[in-house]
């Protein structure tokens, strides 16, 4: 089963990079903002599976807190970004 | 190894591929909303998936009560930003405009602009 992991593994990172192009690319603000909101789920995934992999729950909690407080990122970034944005468009 | 851990680890790759498959649209389309279409799927079945294959793995109900609120809280607040990113998109013309079937928004706008006029 360790090809099986080996997979899970590279699939996890061409997903972070291809997202992490967007952040870099990203025309708009808000582009950037929803691909890091990508970028922070797989941070959560990439968390669980290293617990269901490796059999520990030590990034239990933190699991739950990013759950909880990875929405205030967008929220904030939604909500003051400036109208004038893409002005120039 | 024992089933439980290979369909485990099945769950945890079809994760992993519904998030890679996010990070492709996100980069292949085109503008806000379609993106955001493609953002919010691994949010809630990505991360079922994977606490699925969280409780699979570890076999005990405390880890399991940890992962309810996790999944409760997460399909609460994916679409709160989703909202508040895509409403600011529209109000910022970050949208493709032609690409629209439908714009409620405007024609609601001009059914109260006229309802004012006459």
């Amino acid at each position: 089963m360790t090809w099986l992991i080996g997979v899970i593994y590279v699939v996890f990172a061409a997903a972070a990079l291809i997202t992490l192009w967007r952040i870099i690319r990203g025309p708009s603000i808000l582009d950037r903002a929803v691909a890091s909101d990508v970028l922070l789920t797989e941070v959560m995934c990439v968390l669980g599976a290293d617990m269901a992999i490796n059999h520990h729950t030590r990034t239990l909690p933190v699991l739950l807190v990013i759950a909880a407080v990875g929405v205030f990122g967008s929220i904030a970034i939604a909500r003051f970004v400036a109208r004038k944005d893409n002005a120039d468009r | 190894m024992n089933g439980l851990d290979v369909a485990a680890l099945v769950l945890i790759l079809i994760g992993a591929l519904l998030c890679l498959t996010a990070a492709i649209g996100v980069v292949r389309f085109k503008d806000v909303p379609t993106r955001l279409h493609a953002a919010t799927k691994p949010q809630v079945l990505g991360l079922i998936l994977i606490c699925l294959a969280i409780a699979l793995s570890l076999r005990s109900w405390p880890v399991v009560a940890f992962l309810v609120p996790v999944v409760l809280i997460q399909l609460a607040t994916a679409p709160l930003s989703a909202h508040m990113v895509g409403r600011q998109a529209y109000r910022n013309r970050t949208i493709d405009e032609k690409s629209l079937y439908v714009d409620e928004r405007a024609q609601a706008r001009e059914r109260e602009r006229r309802r004012d006029e006459g």
